[in-house]
């Protein structure tokens, strides 16, 4: 008789389905997980230590490669922070704008989620729908803030700039016929709300697809039913938040219990599981992205009919109008200042949380009174689901893993940060 | 083929002909009818491939494969170009022999089947009794390629993907033989032009309709023997890379890729030879038994595989076996059960 024993199998970090650079470390009985390790620290690009070096604005753009699928909810959760300390207001257009971003960079993030989370199950047509959409709520990030990706355009105060008149246009070449560039200028003729407003109608048809696909398909619900069960009890104790606690049953989200910003006013519902499994997970997903349409249209009315400041007028702060730094003493000594030494916040500390995409994106801030932080720590909510991964894959097969890495909806930028 | 060698020969100088004896003539003619048939075979594979990548690439709204040649029409060239002259590469610790072996072995039995297959009425290269049965021992042949791949590349991706498919192919063989039990029930025969010549008359002697549930099944078992999509566990991409062919790389690669597309379409031909009649006209007053038949439904068929890849999500491992041992296999039961009623008291139009 042959000794039988277990063996361990290197998952990743160069695997397709690791999500960037996850290493799980797996000890298994055949197919059958018995133990899985997770092992970080492959993309630490140490951004909490940097921020420490920096005057405060110069650490957004840090904020945006943190989650780099849900770009502008990072920065919200660091700019929170600072405004809190300084007791800055925002005015309100610059909050609706905030949360008309937020809830578009949510939609931009379960794309992508759902995208991979499929693409790891195996259905591989879901991935490039969800990158169609995801062109659009790319070509706003660019028109607001020029970046596609790392916008940098939330700032202590409120948001860079106002929403632009008119959209980017894509211009014929010897790649794009002037048919193709026809079709895809249509709704690009007039401003960047009107081109959300119309992406909002026809949202929804989108999902309705991506759910014809998916929802009632019975190898999908094999695959995922019943797969990486969490029960309500659990969820609270590992540190769950977001989607991951919703889909347990839990009804917690930011923008209800503890609303910033304009939420308080927004009216949409909050989607929960009851299972706490995989398929509960992706239905409440789903369900998110329909209700952040929902969000983004009532901001889209509210911000066509009120026109007004995006950014605090408080310039000891935000950058004063370029008219002013020209012509006004007062308004260049702030340029001047804002810009070589930055502002300092009052000693103390705060901590501010946001309903990121994936959960509870959470900014613990310490100045020393400074122009830099004394400490920023930054509590990413995939850290906290990524440390169950053992729990949820035990007993699991091989394939089961893949479909809870998606379900975890993992990120490394933010778990390693 | 063996008459006009025959024939040359006996134009050529007496002192010549000493060079061509009758046992060279035979294996000269041979070779010859072997690559009538496979060449033409090889230039689908390559185009299937291609195909492969626009349907996908239009199902998936995008473009696919199109700076090579006209409309992308190169493009399979290009990629045997490149996989040609690829390095490959042997992993340290591999055993050599039946690395390189493990290749041919998938791609040899996936082509030998082609010798007993008809395109019509007389262009049979083999025109053997047992031609099923033969096809059934190649087909299942091709596992030992995967199998030896998995454990001499000395990768525990390789050998996971091996057990798989292993454990896969046992299951879905036996379903699809089952399957194949009552095509030769309803045909009496094992020879494959019988079976073909045995549902003529109309559209309604096809054997899809009396067989309908083996004919489900055979074509899902053929997917599933295929390693395709939704059943693809053997690779299974996004779990364990490539599976049985991750440490493979350049021609080695590229035997193991032409064997599984010539195995695609030698289901999608099977499923319309057995099932659908091969070449008889599904409308004979507009046009009559041809070739062009055949290669039009084995077409559909081959669609079928592609539209699977770009629908589905895949099947976890544990769920293939059991829709395979607990339901393939007892619907075909159930069904040659039926079936051999039906042939008892020989009922309708089909086993009269």
């Amino acid at each position: 008789m042959p000794e039988i024993k277990n063996y361990t199998l290197n998952f990743g970090p160069q695997h397709p389905a690791a999500h960037g650079v996850l290493r799980l470390v797996l000890e298994m009985d055949g197919e059958v997980i018995e133990r899985a390790d997770p092992h970080i620290g492959l993309l630490h690009r140490a951004t909490e230590k940097l921020a420490e070096s920096k005057p405060y604005n110069q650490s957004i753009g840090y904020m945006d490669r943190l989650d780099y699928v849900s770009m502008m909810c990072n920065e919200h959760g660091y700019v929170l922070a600072i405004e809190k300390l300084l007791q800055l207001e925002v005015p309100i257009r610059g909050q609706y704008i905030r949360v008309m971003f937020d809830e578009i960079t949510r939609i931009l993030n379960h794309l992508m989620w759902i995208g991979t989370h499929a693409l790891d199950v195996g259905a591989m047509t879901m991935f490039l729908y969800a990158f169609r959409e995801r062109e659009d709520l790319m070509d706003m990030y660019e028109a607001v803030s020029g970046a596609r990706m790392h916008a940098g355009y939330y700032r202590p105060g409120g948001v860079a700039r106002d929403l632009p008149d008119r959209m980017p246009l894509y211009e014929i070449s010897k790649w794009r016929s002037k048919k193709d560039a026809d079709r895809l200028n249509a709704n690009r003729q007039s401003s960047l709300i009107d081109f959300i407003d119309d992406f909002c109608k026809r949202f929804p048809t989108y999902i309705d697809e991506y759910e014809t696909l998916l929802t009632d398909n019975r190898i999908w619900k094999q695959r995922t039913v019943g797969i990486g069960v969490v029960s309500p009890e659990r969820a609270y104790q590992l540190g769950f938040t977001g989607p991951m606690l919703r889909g347990s049953g839990i009804e917690w989200d930011l923008r209800k219990k503890q609303p910033y910003e304009v939420y308080a006013e927004m009216d949409f519902d909050i989607p929960v599981g009851t299972n706490g499994d995989s398929y509960d997970r992706y239905l409440v997903r789903i369900e998110e992205m329909r209700q952040s349409n929902r969000i983004i249209r009532q901001c889209v009315d509210w911000l066509r009919a009120n026109p007004g400041l995006v950014l605090s007028d408080n310039h000891k702060v935000t950058p004063p109008r370029r008219e002013e730094m020209k012509a006004d003493m007062e308004g260049l000594i702030h340029h001047f200042k804002l810009f070589t030494e930055g502002y300092t916040l009052p000693a103390g500390e705060v901590y501010t949380a946001i309903e990121h995409p994936k959960g509870e994106f959470g900014v613990y801030l310490i100045s020393d009174g400074s122009n830099k932080p004394y400490r920023l720590k930054i509590r990413a909510p995939g850290f906290a689901h990524l440390s169950s991964m053992n729990e949820m894959a035990k007993g699991h097969m091989l394939a089961d893993v893949v479909a809870i890495i998606g379900t975890q909806d993992i990120v490394f930028g933010e778990i390693d940060r | 083929m063996k008459d006009i060698i025959a024939t040359f020969v006996s134009y050529l100088p007496e002192w010549m002909q000493y060079f061509w004896p009758e046992w060279f003539q035979y294996l000269i003619s041979n070779v010859v009818l072997a690559l009538i048939i496979l060449l033409p075979l090889f230039i689908v594979v390559a185009y299937y491939t291609f195909a492969e990548r626009k349907v996908i690439g239009y199902m998936q709204i995008r473009v696919g494969p199109n700076r090579v040649g006209p409309k992308g029409l190169f493009q399979p060239f290009a990629d045997m170009f490149k996989l040609m002259f690829k390095e490959i590469i042997i992993p340290t610790n591999a055993n050599r022999y039946l690395f390189l072996i493990a290749p041919v072995l998938a791609f040899a039995p996936a082509m030998a089947a082609w010798a007993v297959i008809p395109f019509n009425d007389t262009l049979v290269f083999s025109d053997i009794n047992a031609g099923l049965l033969y096809i059934l021992a190649m087909t299942s042949l091709g596992v030992y390629g995967v199998i030896i791949a998995g454990w001499a590349s000395n990768s525990k991706y390789a050998l996971l993907g091996a057990m798989r498919s292993a454990a896969q192919i046992v299951a879905y063989e036996i379903a699809m033989g089952f399957a194949l039990v009552g095509v030769l029930m309803a045909g009496g025969s094992l020879n494959l032009g019988d079976i073909v010549n045995s549902q003529a008359g109309s559209v309604y002697n096809w054997f899809f309709i009396p067989l309908f549930p083996l004919f489900m099944v055979y074509f899902i078992a053929g997917v599933a023997e295929t390693n395709r999509a939704p059943f693809d566990v053997a690779e299974g991409e996004s779990e364990i890379v490539a599976g049985f062919h991750v440490e493979y790389s350049g021609m080695t690669f590229a035997v193991f890729f032409l064997g599984e597309y010539a195995n695609m379409i030698l289901i999608s031909l099977l499923t319309s030879l057995l099932f659908l009649g091969g070449w008889l006209s599904p409308f004979p007053s507009l046009m009559g038994d041809s070739i062009l038949w055949l290669f039009l439904k084995t077409g559909f068929f081959m669609l079928l595989f592609l539209w699977f890849r770009a629908t589905f999500p895949r099947y976890r491992y544990d769920q293939i076996m059991r829709l395979g041992w607990k339901v393939l296999i007892p619907v075909t039961i159930v069904w040659l059960l039926v079936e051999g009623i039906a042939v008892y008291y020989k009922v309708g139009p089909w086993f009269a």
